[in-house]
């Protein structure tokens, strides 16, 4: 047998120029313009992997992106190692290597291939039905399949390669660049209309550009030359942009589309780097056309994977395109004239086929006559009932068909091959149409789903429209392409077309043979190793909906999405059922159509710029003294600062005792803070915080709680009144969008009629926080001329000074129970002014104190953090806050939903705080609290929501959430772990300073 | 994705906006009036609709504002937009 099947050069490969690669770690060679199937093809290598389910050997079946079986690993064990990638659209370069998947240890002695003796106990829905139970086995199941299934493996290393997001708007997108695609696109573009034509292969033209026969001619040309001409014209035209290897993943409303550019995956690994290897295009267009061709159907018989077996236009295109003949032996199975084609390329480049055998008793058009009269032997009426060759096809055998197709009569044929080419007649590429929300009907007539309702300013022209002859095509594409582009005329209404092709067919779904369906293995869907057997099992199990039959046999569950053969589940469930297809419905496309690596979805958004992250005004001082961060919401907040060799707790401690026994400074900048104006302010905040606002003076600050309608706590924050009408609210860091988002709702929506306005104003101010028994000297240094006396300057208040000639505003609120006064500067002094609050201090020991300790510090005192002590299902009566809820006002957001009957029930989760028996102990938060573990099942109270140890009580402190906490108070209660039971008393939350004596210590 | 006509910066990417689900219920006036039952038709009650629904959408990542859309959830048809405290139209 020989290793080079090249036959006569094709214009598409550039034979004077060598590329070699590697398959399996063996060096093979190839030319430019092969792709890996091709290059394969011509070293006569047709076995590529190992089946899902049962291991068989598998071919290459196709020769474009609907391939199911012909998927490689690249370059293994790199970090440009990529899984799943078909060998039919990956285009050859200079170093590129590829190898099998899902086969161990390789590609001709796999293990996985006893599944296929296996199999009579592999039915459809055998995963489901063995490996799910019993649960607890689940691990060990899983170790078993992972190894000996899974397709690839995915890369261990971050991607090296660059990818970018593009923004196109277009008047008119063309998708595909078949003859049809290049004749719409045309037209759009000379009517003046911006248009966009893109096609995933490297070339233009579809499988037009080589189709050389006398049989398929326009205007007295054979269809490739008129069709070049036509090429060379539109890539002249100016506002026509034609995009090529550019695959269209998403089609969704409204004309918005996701394409992917593949810009360097042709190119040798060392010209790529530096270049952008993918582009996703987000393309809005005005009007969509659809000229997305159509995929030939495989036909379904005992053994119709083996390699070696193909689609038939599939072998036509590799002999034409290619120059790449895939047997020396070939057989061709059809039910319809497209074999007949391939038949007559082969023929006239001196290929030899041993037989047609056709499902049609009848045949006699023009494509036929010809191969007759080449003494090609026709076997009509006939169907294949087996196939030979463990991993390549040597021998099929063949019966003819009854009258009526259901049965097989007569003696079986042996013929020898080494190559099937199998045509089951052709299915419109609606894939993308019915992603964009399109309805399709059913042409019973030739049995496929062609679009009938258009949801968007689109439409489809060609064969994905069902248009499957060159006469049809093109007489409707002028119809079609004036209507939807509103023209008067087109240069395409007059061609003279000669197409011998003759539309008949005989569609069976699944072939009869001589042997029962439980001992066959007719293949439906290639990929997940389906078979019409196990469709017939779901069926007689009892399921009937499209959907839940694929989801039980995984039909159609691939990563093709089953593009071959989920026509054919249809049909065959349509048959058993005895339902008809048009009201089966088909399964849904999902984007992308095919599939998109990682990279390419997330683009630019990789590494630091993965998420937008906020900085304070103070960041780099935090970086400068080795802050560690956490992230809040969006922010960048310091947590603690670790010295020398200390820990996270060590710090903590330190920063902790010092805020206490002298004084610590926090940067506050991320609290939200919004800007509130208008006469009717007061009112306003009335009616969105529980608690009541008319009677505070300016210049006084106040702690507010806001809920939602349903009366749960939904954020906090100090409001400060700075005139008669005119307020700054603070949030939480987090909460701030969503506070600003809801305000502005009841404003526009509900109370329209109230002068207020609110201005988001978190990032024009820096929020300096000192705290302690020191802080008052300090101030006092940083601001000389501000009378920080009780009388003057009291808790609760605040006031609008200098430092020098710096403008701020100093609110003398607390968050740690400590005298503490919080500096609002204008951002860019933050820095500044930090800076010098850390020089005023630095004889009181200033310490810079992070987010941990603010916690560590408020649970001390009690208090809440809302999100972490709360989770949107507690009030403010939970939270023991009722001092808060008004009793006076007639309304405000929440207020009906707190004497709700569920929001009044005693048994609610209250917050109450925890204190352990051994001191020294501390909780995990979120742990489970219960009264009697003994019990089964124990049941569980509440959970422990806020816990740290206390340096300045020397003991470990919790806030926790339990079951009519309140009642609680001396309870003991325990804290089931691990290994262990701890011990906890109910105490009241406030652990530190009850009387409130240090604010104004 | 939607093409969304603000009624006040023009035609914009979805991506601007945010839904906010059924319009046209009205905050009771004196919530403190009702029963558990008829507060919790305001608080909970949904239509969710498959056809013509009317909703709340707001140009979040533009001007903010807040406006009405009618619009068919069965094809996410965008049958009409108008302002807050506009009648709704009768025809679409
Ligand atoms: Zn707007």
């Amino acid at each position: 047998m020989t290793d080079n099947l090249r036959v006569k050069s094709s214009k598409f490969i550039d034979e004077t120029y060598k590329i070699s690669f590697k398959f399996n770690n063996k060096t093979y060679y190839g030319y430019k313009g092969d792709t890996l199937a091709s290059a394969l093809l011509a070293n006569n290598i047709h076995l590529i992997g190992r089946s899902f389910k049962y291991h068989r050997p598998r071919g290459i079946m196709t020769a474009g992106s609907e391939e199911p079986n012909a998927i490689v690993q690249l370059h293994k064990n790199t970090s440009r190692t990529e899984p799943n990638v078909r060998a039919t659209e990956i285009e050859i370069y200079e170093g590129l290597e590829a190898s099998s998947q899902n086969c161990w240890p390789s590609v001709n002695f796999d293990i996985g291939g006893i599944n296929n003796f296996l199999s009579p106990v592999l039915p459809a829905g055998f995963y489901y039905k063995t490996f799910m139970w019993p649960a607890s086995f689940w691990e060990k199941y899983e170790y078993f399949i992972r190894k000996s299934a899974g397709l690839g493996k995915s890369p261990t290393e971050p991607d090296p390669d660059i990818y970018e997001h593009k923004y196109i708007h277009c008047d008119v997108l063309v998708i595909g660049a078949g003859i049809s695609g290049i004749i719409a696109a045309k037209t759009s573009a000379k009517n003046g209309f911006k248009t966009l034509l893109v096609d995933e292969k490297p070339y233009l033209g579809g499988s037009t550009i080589y189709q050389n026969s006398e049989h398929f001619k326009i205007n007295n040309q054979i269809s490739s030359s008129w069709l070049e001409k036509e090429i060379n014209e539109i890539r002249k035209i100016d506002n026509l942009e034609i995009k090529t290897r550019t695959s269209v993943a998403a089609f969704h409303g409204y004309n918005f589309l996701l394409a992917r550019e593949s810009l360097t995956d042709h190119l040798p690994l060392h010209q790529r780097d530096g270049k952008v290897r993918h582009k996703l295009l987000k393309i809005r267009a005005k009007k969509v056309i659809s000229a997305t061709g159509s995929l030939e159907r495989p036909l379904i018989f005992d053994n119709n994977d083996r390699p070696g077996i193909l689609l038939s236009s599939a072998i036509e295109k590799y002999s034409n395109l290619f120059g790449v003949a895939c047997g020396q032996k070939n057989v061709l199975f059809t039910n319809n004239d497209s074999a007949y084609e391939t038949a007559i390329s082969l023929f006239n480049k001196g290929i030899d086929i041993k037989a047609i055998i056709d499902n049609r008793e009848e045949v006699d058009s023009k494509l036929v006559k010809e191969i007759e009269k080449n003494n090609i032997k026709i076997f009509k009426g006939y169907t294949i009932v087996d196939t030979f060759g463990y991993k390549r096809i040597n021998k099929i055998s063949i019966m003819q068909l009854s009258k009526d197709g259901q049965k097989v009569v007569g003696s079986k044929i042996s013929i020898d091959c080494d190559c099937l080419g199998m045509s089951g007649g052709w299915t419109p590429a609606v894939h993308l149409f019915t992603q964009s929300g399109g309805k399709l009907k059913f042409r019973d007539d030739d049995q496929v789903f062609i679009p009938d309702i258009y949801p968007s300013d689109q439409i489809s022209i060609g064969s994905c429209n069902g248009d499957f002859t060159l006469e049809e095509i093109l007489t409707n594409i002028s119809k079609t392409l004036k209507n939807f582009l509103n023209i008067k005329k087109t240069e395409y209404e007059n061609l003279e077309v000669q197409s011998h092709f003759n539309k008949t067919k005989r569609n069976i779904w699944l072939l009869p043979t001589n042997k029962v369906i439980g001992k066959t293995k007719p293949f439906v869907d290639y990929q997940n190793d389906a078979t019409a057997k196990d469709i017939k099992l779901a069926l007689r199990e009892g399921f009937r909906s499209i959907e839940h039959v694929k989801r039980y046999t995984t039909t159609g569950m691939g990563t093709d999405q089953g593009k071959l053969g989920n026509m054919h589940a249809l049909g065959i469930i349509s048959e058993t059922a005895g339902s008809k297809m048009g009201e089966l419905g088909t399964t849904t496309f999902r984007p992308p159509y095919t599939p998109l690596t990682f990279g390419t979805i997330v683009g630019r958004n990789v590494g630091e710029y993965f998420d937008i992250f906020r900085k304070t005004a103070i960041h780099d001082w935090h970086v400068e003294n080795k802050a560690q961060f956490e992230n809040v919401g969006q922010w960048k907040r310091a947590w603690f600062y670790p010295k020398e060799n200390e820990n996270m707790h060590d710090a903590v401690q330190r920063e902790s005792k010092a805020a206490r026994d002298s004084a610590g400074i926090l940067d506050a900048s991320t609290l939200g803070k919004i800007d509130i104006q208008g006469t009717d302010a007061s009112e306003f905040l009335n009616r969105v915080y529980t608690n009541a606002w008319s009677k505070l003076a300016i210049g006084k600050c106040r702690y507010g709680l806001m809920l939602n309608e349903d009366g749960m706590v939904y954020d906090d924050g100090v409001t400060t009144r700075l005139d008669e009408n005119h307020y700054i609210m603070t949030t939480t860091t987090g909460g701030a969008a969503t506070v600003l988002g809801k305000l502005e709702d009841y404003l526009q929506t509900e109370w329209p009629e109230l002068d207020v306005y609110l201005t988001s104003v978190t990032d024009h101010y820096a929020t300096i926080s000192v705290c302690g028994p020191n802080s008052k000297k300090i101030i006092s240094k940083v601001i000389p001329n501000l009378d920080l006396s009780d009388e003057k300057f009291p808790h609760m208040s605040f006031k609008n000074t200098k430092i020098g000639k710096i403008k701020c505003r100093v609110m003398r609120i607390s968050f740690t129970g400590e005298q503490s006064y919080e500096i609002n500067v204008q951002a860019n002094y933050g820095k500044s002014v930090w800076n010098k609050c850390m020089e005023e201090g630095k004889e009181f020991n200033i310490t810079p104190y992070g987010t941990e300790t603010m916690h560590l510090l408020r649970a001390e005192k009690g208090f809440i953090i809302v999100g972490q002590d709360t989770d949107a299902t507690m009030t403010p009566i939970d939270l023991q806050m009722d001092w808060i809820v008004s009793k006076k006002k007639y309304d405000f957001i929440g207020k009906r939903s707190l004497y709700r009957s569920d929001t009044i029930r005693d048994d609610r989760k209250q917050l109450i705080g925890l204190v352990t028996e051994n001191p020294k102990e501390v909780l995990e938060e979120g742990a489970q609290i219960v009264l009697d573990a003994s019990k089964s099942p124990v049941e569980m109270l509440g959970h422990v929501t806020s816990s740290y140890y206390s340096p300045n009580l020397e003991k470990s402190i919790a806030l926790g959430v339990v079951k009519g906490g309140k009642n609680m108070m001396g309870q003991k209660l325990i804290i089931p772990m691990e290994n262990k039971q701890i011990n906890v008393t109910v105490t009241d939350p406030v652990f530190l300073d009850k009387e409130n004596k240090r604010l104004n210590a | 994705m939607f093409l969304i006509h603000c009624p006040y910066c023009g035609e914009r990417e979805q991506s601007e906006f945010k839904a906010g689900g059924e319009a046209h219920i009205v905050r009771p006036k004196q919530p403190t009036e009702l029963s558990d039952d008829q507060w919790a038709e305001y608080l909970f009650m949904r239509k969710n609709i498959k056809g013509v629904q009317f909703e709340r959408w707001v140009h979040t990542h533009g001007c903010r504002k807040w406006f009405n859309m009618v619009r068919d959830t069965s094809n996410d048809e965008i049958k009409a937009i108008y302002k807050m405290g506009e009648k709704p139209p009768t025809k679409y």
